[in-house]
């Protein structure tokens, strides 16, 4: 079982400003519920002042999550907005004396949450481009995803330069062999053709996947969608596999990867090619999952 | 505070007084290497021999031989499917289902990177495999098929017995990993096309760091560990003696009150499901209820996190599990869960109460009255539940009631892909 301080344990066990808040005026939904971890945060703010004068939440998640997002209502009531901003996760994770590194997480949603709860007061839109992935360097707190993106960004080729830009596999070393398959994946995606890069950007784009002048109806949308499927289809096909659309919910569109392309290791690659055509076509950030990703209805 | 109560059997069980008992004289006063041609040797060598016998009693094997004593279940299950593959040079794939123990799924996606097939067979939502996919999955390329006897998580039984006849008929060799079902059901393996077995010790109030192989006589074998005659040089190091006595008398004990033990649990089982169920909204029992081990009872509490209930179960001293995410580390609820198509809201509070004959019907009771605040609490604390006086539910529509401003991409783990 997890090492939690005696702070954590007693914000789990007696959670402070928990439940709905009547009259709050600036709400925050962060999380979600297939990583098990959703939290609404919600506060009461003196228009005049700018001073946060309650804070409440509700939290679906782990001891740790529900002893961050308490902690979190503590820290902020009596802060002006200006000041909120600027709490970390690492003060949220300090104010409990410490998570463990796998719960890291539970603090930065808290962070999140308070983002999107001042951007909801102010009437701002506030979106994060948050991507987590599975945790490879349990010492150092580094995930799959942050390992992939220095490694492309910085074309690593080895465990020790991966070691020197995050820290990951510096501590135990237990973790080598997931850095080094990491680093295996991006060499494959650097040298591989057709589906394993981003599909390339055809000079003469066609009218249907120009950018919209206006705001899309669903129907329009969903036209879009399907012309930026058609458009990347060949060059799926060219290595057997292919592309269909199951569901667009909101700013989530659902696919099914099919032939080669289903479990092919190169699939996270090929969905962001997709996804980075889809965001130009409908010039709105959108995400492009996997229909295993799809919430499944009770 | 009252005595803890544990109801966590299939996650490891008490050694059982007689067992500790038998094993006591092989640390100090039978310390002899088996090997060895003194006295001090023979009387252990005697020992490992009865041992042998009563493991064989229980696995309903036709011969002693067939048993091979190992460290624990994973060693036995990657002993089984590398030996198969190792053996049959000619044949590369693996037949398997995705709600197996990590021991065998984590094993096979290294095979798989290695250049194996693997096979997963899906599972309904009850947890039921489909035996038309396993019938077309047959061919001559399958080096070994490996499918649990019981599901950890559910308790939910495969037809083992039935799949191995339908492997061998195409000269198909047949693992089992039966570390759940040994001990809990009868086994008799000399009526069965069955050719490898897993068991575990601990499972079965015999101590941790001991485990068995079953191979049947004839099975072409390749060994994990070579460098010593033990165990006919099938699984070469000397022999953890005082373990092996002991997990002998622990067979013997399983075997002896096998019938009466089921029944009590079956009731003790129930009750404490009634008693849940009829107490609590919005929660239900996993997998396939109508044939699972007597004690296991997997319920999903729907809106709250495993984690959360078990550290408040904790508290009251109530010890169980969960199939949530955060209790493992992934990202991704159980892979047993997710398989038979739970959807998130439940799968994340999943509790597995497993039983054992240590149990009692006061403190099922105990339990019953316990968990409906515990799942209140966090209730009240979900964004995905509403508490209004006179009214509880899940939020009008859950989905559209709590909408974040994003769905974390938790994307698939590198390793573990629980999703098919």
């Amino acid at each position: 079982m997890w090492e939690y301080s005696d702070k954590v344990r007693e914000h789990f066990f007696n959670p402070r400003n928990s439940g709905p808040l009547e009259d709050a005026n600036g709400i925050g939904d962060v999380g979600s519920i297939q990583c098990g971890d959703a939290l609404r945060l919600m506060l009461k703010v003196n228009a005049d002042t700018g001073v946060i004068e309650d804070a409440h939440f509700q939290t679906f998640g782990c001891g740790s999550a529900i002893a961050s997002s308490s902690a979190l209502t503590e820290i902020v009531k009596g802060m002006t907005l200006d000041e909120a901003l600027k709490v970390s996760n690492q003060n949220i994770a300090d104010y409990l004396d410490g998570l463990p590194p796998e719960k890291m997480h539970c603090s930065v949603m808290g962070r999140e949450a308070l983002q999107a709860a001042i951007a909801n007061y102010r009437g701002e839109e506030w979106s994060d481009d948050h991507e987590e992935g599975a945790l490879i360097c349990k010492c150092f707190a580094v995930d799959a995803a942050m390992i992939e993106d220095v490694v492309k960004a910085n074309d690593l080729h080895t465990v020790e330069e991966v070691t020197f830009y995050t820290k990951a596999g510096g501590g135990c070393a237990a973790c080598h062999e997931g850095v080094e398959e990491i680093l295996a994946k991006v060499k494959a995606g650097r040298a591989g053709p057709g589906e394993v890069s981003p599909p390339p950007l055809c000079p003469a784009t066609p009218e249907a996947l120009r950018p919209p002048a206006t705001k899309l109806t669903l129907v329009q949308k969903i036209k879009k969608i399907e012309a930026v499927l058609d458009f990347v289809r060949p060059m799926l096909q060219r290595d057997h596999g292919d592309v269909e659309l199951a569901d667009v919910q909101g700013k989530k569109i659902y696919v099914t990867l099919k032939g080669a392309c289903s479990g092919c290791m190169m699939e996270a690659a090929t969905l962001g090619g997709i996804q980075q055509k889809m965001i130009e076509t409908l010039g709105e950030l959108v995400q492009v999952l996997p229909i295993s990703h799809m919430p499944v209805e009770a | 505070m009252d005595a803890p109560i544990y109801l966590d059997n299939n996650a490891t069980t008490r050694v059982a007084p007689a067992v500790v008992e038998a094993m006591q004289p092989f640390f100090t006063e039978h310390f002899g290497n088996a090997s060895s041609i003194h006295a001090f040797g023979s009387e252990v060598g005697k020992a490992l021999k009865k041992a042998r016998g009563q493991v064989q009693a229980l696995l309903g094997a036709e011969h002693d031989s067939e048993i091979i004593f190992t460290s624990c279940g994973t060693e036995s299950d990657a002993t089984a499917i590398l030996s198969a593959l190792k053996a049959q040079p000619e044949r590369n794939a693996v037949i398997t289902t995705n709600v197996e123990h990590p021991a065998i799924l984590t094993l096979c996606d290294w095979l798989e990177k290695e250049g194996a097939i693997v096979h997963k067979l899906k599972v309904d939502k009850k947890g039921r495999l489909d035996l038309d996919e396993y019938k077309s999955l047959l061919n001559d390329r399958v080096a070994v098929v490996s499918a649990m006897w019981a599901n950890n998580e559910t308790g939910t039984l495969f037809p083992v017995e039935e799949m191995a006849g339908l492997a061998a008929a195409r000269g198909i060799m047949f693992h089992t990993d039966a570390v759940q079902a040994a001990g809990k059901i009868p086994l008799d393996l000399k009526s069965t096309r069955i050719d490898m077995l897993s068991l575990s010790g601990h499972k079965l109030h015999a101590p941790k760091g001991i485990g068995v192989l079953y191979l049947r006589r004839g099975c072409r074998f390749r060994p994990l560990l070579r460098g010593g005659h033990q165990e006919r040089g099938r699984r070469a190091g000397t022999e953890n003696s005082a373990s092996i006595v002991g997990l002998g008398k622990a067979c013997e004990l399983a075997l002896a009150h096998m019938a009466e033990n089921n029944a009590a649990l079956g009731r003790l089982r129930d009750r404490l499901e009634h008693g849940i169920l009829g107490q609590i909204g919005h929660c239900f029992v996993t997998g396939d209820t109508g044939n699972r081990l007597p004690n296991t009872s997997n319920i999903a509490f729907e809106y709250i996190e495993g984690e959360a209930i078990l550290l408040l179960l904790n508290k009251l001293g109530i010890a169980a599990s969960s199939g949530s995410a955060c209790t493992s580390g992934s990202l991704e609820p159980s892979h047993v869960m997710r398989a038979m198509g739970i959807p998130y809201t439940a799968a994340h509070g999943t509790i597995r109460f497993s039983l054992s004959r240590d149990n009692t019907e006061a403190e099922i009771d105990r339990v019953v009255a316990a968990v409906p605040g515990v799942v209140a609490r966090l209730r009240k604390l979900s964004p995905y539940w509403s508490d209004r006086p006179g009214k509880s539910g899940p939020a009008a529509h859950p989905g559209t009631a709590f909408a974040p401003g994003y769905a974390g991409s938790c994307f698939p783990p590198l390793i573990r892909r629980a999703d098919p």
